[in-house]
């Protein structure tokens, strides 16, 4: 027996041993230099490598590890509810908007005081809460139609064009977006395209062009009419969906004139509808800023930079000719309340020099992309990218209000909107009226919204 | 007796590692889970007791989880009947001496390597090609294409490894078993209901267990060919509590919920299965 327990106790001593040793190690990840460190968890794949240059860039000037994490496409939230749950937790992480903040409301630090907030071009773009700043967006992005004006320059120099306007500029309504597309389908073999819009790709997990993206336009016009305070972030309980069959003429415009027949909508993919309009198989595409690298790298690209712009995404409504492209961010810095002040301050010191130092900057303006809506950034230092190019145009224009992307921020849940990506998905199938389309947003929305 | 004594006095040191993995893996994060499914959180170490207010939202807040509940089980009917009759007859066929049955047992046990994800893609597109050829439609279109989809690519995936079980029972029949029931000129039904099924029984037992609860499970297959669609009505229990914990706002203690029954449903199945097919088993 004496030998048993003697056993017994060196079997134990080496698990305790085995626990402790694994839990020094993953402190050690942290890369402490004493002053802080730095994990920040990346939602955007497709820029990690970026970061990985970035970090390198930070160590040689300042000596600081940061440590990256990318969280793979779609999977952020999971990532992020894991990974905070961990000894050494991310200090800086991302939010989606107000209702990112009221789910990790516990877990964001104030930041009112932080460099980065005093140099916020528009302040009211933080996610405020009482006297609090818990969430810095960092990117400005726009979405609409975007055009390929070599196809539209060759359909406008048409002798039997059956509209009277003579260039996608005077496109300022949804009737004469219609007119323009119709005749573009009747005339497509002639054009070389296959459709006037790229398929409306619908596969599950890949509609939110449609659910999200197009959506905000009709619940936009709702909400500034009832006067909801987007800004607060609040989830109205109950919605009206009273523009909802504006948004149904620009759907039913995208499915009849597409590249695609509408029942085989169920598997396509954003890739290969921006794979469409690259090729020049297509003369229009629902998408947003983020999409030139996109178009360009498509091997066989046709598409020139100078030909890309965008147009608003009209639906119908009275006023719209003073319509702008949908204008907003998805992507809020927050640093993580419950790590130490030492690495919350060499978290917000990183994310400082990311957006201030020279070589922070030509990161964020040439690699990453990014319009960054901070005031440390002069006019040459935006992308070359035309479609951010185009966005610049629109927002200068005298008159043009934009569309505030605010109001998909405040959607329910992502639950409601696949629930409504899926019911779209019916609806191009021929299996969902609009009106049921209709009564399940409305329902939905007051389940979801509570 | 020294032998027993030997185990007596040794077995709790060579229990120990399992023990502790057991306990670290399974037994801990178990008793987190039922703690969290009555509270309402959003990280596993800050939670608020609600009581049993997750356990009525699973059941009465919509429908989902009662379809899923449904789907699960007509998919797991269907599939493991399926599978073992498919794997059975595979192995009756290949414990023949035909040439070659080595290379034909290697082939079809290969697809059980492929991960349930790669596999539910590349089906996807077999499946949506298809599809598209003949009827201009695709996997979203009916529910109807999605069960069955699954249940090929799960027929596809467990046949080989259920196969190889069935083998090993097979060839451990006694050769006199056969050989008196040829000499009392038994045909070939009469010697597969009276003699085979019956000497392998216990191989039964462990291929309904093993595809009866990984069908009851089945998620990966299920994200990657349909991920619910067409209206989450090819979603099973597993993904349906996936979509409750992370898509849903505030849910993460009604996914939990649904998890610990999903948890006692599959317990309880597996338990019956167990006693019945155990009744049946004859000593070889």
């Amino acid at each position: 027996m004496k030998i048993m327990t003697r056993v017994l106790g060196v079997g134990i001593a080496l698990a305790l041993a085995f626990a402790v040793t694994s839990c020094s190690t993953t402190d050690d990840n942290g890369g402490a230099t004493g002053t802080g460190s730095v994990y920040f968890l990346n939602f955007k794949p497709e820029v990690a490598d970026v970061y990985t240059e970035i970090v390198a860039a930070y160590k040689e000037e300042t000596g600081v590890d940061v440590k990256v994490v990318t969280a793979a496409s779609g999977t952020y939230e999971q990532t992020l509810t894991s990974e905070i749950a961990k000894s050494s937790p991310p200090t800086i992480f991302q939010i989606n908007g107000p209702i990112g903040y009221s789910n990790w409301k516990d877990y964001t630090a104030d930041v009112k005081d932080s460099q980065l907030y005093a140099h916020l071009a528009d302040q009211s773009l933080a996610i405020t809460s009482g006297d609090g700043v818990f969430g810095i967006p960092y990117v400005v992005e726009a979405y609409g139609i975007i055009y390929n004006n070599a196809i539209m320059k060759a359909y406008f120099a048409m002798a039997d064009k059956a509209v009277s306007i003579n260039s996608v500029e005077e496109i300022v309504t949804f009737d004469l977006l219609k007119a323009v597309v119709e005749d573009m389908t009747a005339k497509k073999d002639a054009l070389g395209i296959t459709g006037v819009f790229s398929n409306t790709s619908l596969k599950p997990g890949q509609d939110w062009r449609w659910q999200t993206h197009l959506a905000n336009v009709p619940f936009y016009y709702e909400f500034t009419k009832n006067k909801v305070d987007l800004s607060e972030g609040v989830t109205p309980p109950t919605v009206t969906f009273e523009y909802g069959d504006n948004m149904q003429m620009l759907f039913d415009l995208y499915l009849n004139n597409s590249t695609t027949d509408k029942t085989q909508l169920g598997a396509k993919t954003v890739d290969e509808s921006m794979a469409e309009f690259a090729l020049g198989q297509s003369a229009m595409v629902q998408n947003g800023t983020w999409a030139w690298k996109q178009i360009s790298d498509v091997q066989g690209n046709t598409v020139l930079a100078e030909d890309v712009g965008f147009l608003p995404m009209y639906i119908g409504v009275t006023g719209e000719e003073k319509q702008g492209l949908a204008i907003g961010t998805e992507n809020y810095f927050s640093i993580n309340s419950k790590v130490s002040k030492a690495d919350q301050q060499a978290s917000l010191d990183f994310l400082w020099w990311l957006f201030s130092s020279e070589k922070g900057k030509a990161f964020v303006a040439n690699d990453l992309g990014l319009n960054a809506p901070f005031d440390t950034f002069t006019a040459a230092e935006t992308p070359s990218d035309p479609l951010a190019q185009s966005v610049q145009v629109w927002m200068n224009k005298d008159g043009v209000t934009s569309v505030s992307w605010d109001a998909m921020l405040i959607f329910p849940s992502q639950d409601w909107k696949d629930g409504f990506g899926a019911d779209l998905l019916s609806y191009a199938q021929g299996k969902m009226t609009w009106e049921q389309v209709s009564e399940d947003v409305i329902s939905t929305w007051e389940a979801q919204a509570r | 007796m020294r032998v027993s004594k030997y185990i007596r006095k040794w077995f709790p040191l060579f229990a120990l590692p399992t023990f502790l993995a057991f306990t670290l893996a399974f037994l801990i994060p178990f008793g987190m889970g039922l703690f969290l499914s009555f509270t309402t959180f959003r990280t596993v170490d800050d939670a608020q007791w609600v009581g049993v207010q997750n356990y009525v939202l699973a059941f009465t807040e919509n429908n989902d989880f009662l379809n899923a509940l449904w789907f699960t089980v007509r998919f797991t009917v269907v599939s493991v009947i399926t599978v073992n009759v498919i794997a059975f007859a595979l192995a009756m066929l290949l414990t023949k001496a035909i040439k070659g049955t080595n290379i034909f047992r290697a082939v079809f046990f290969l697809p059980n390597l492929i991960g349930g994800i790669v596999l539910g893609y590349v089906f996807q597109l077999l499946i949506n090609g298809i599809l598209g050829q003949l009827f201009s439609q695709d996997l979203t279109y009916s529910s109807a294409y999605g069960f069955w989809g699954l249940v090929v690519v799960v027929n596809w995936q467990m046949i080989g490894y259920m196969m190889i079980i069935y083998i090993a029972g097979i060839q451990n029949i006694p050769g006199e078993v056969i050989e008196a029931a040829d000499i009392d000129a038994a045909g070939f039904w009469r010697k597969l209901v009276h003699v085979t099924i019956p000497m392998v029984a216990s191989s039964v037992t462990i291929c309904t267990f093993l595809t009866m609860a990984n069908c009851l499970k089945l998620f990966d297959q299920n994200l990657a060919l349909t991920a619910g669609a067409p209206q989450n009505e090819t979603e099973g229990l597993a993904l349906n509590i996936f979509r409750t914990f992370y898509n849903m706002r505030n849910h993460q203690g009604v996914g939990q919920a649904k998890a610990v029954v999903f948890f006692v449903f599959v317990a309880i199945i597996a338990f019956l299965q167990l006693r019945l097919t155990r009744s049946k088993e004859v000593e070889g």
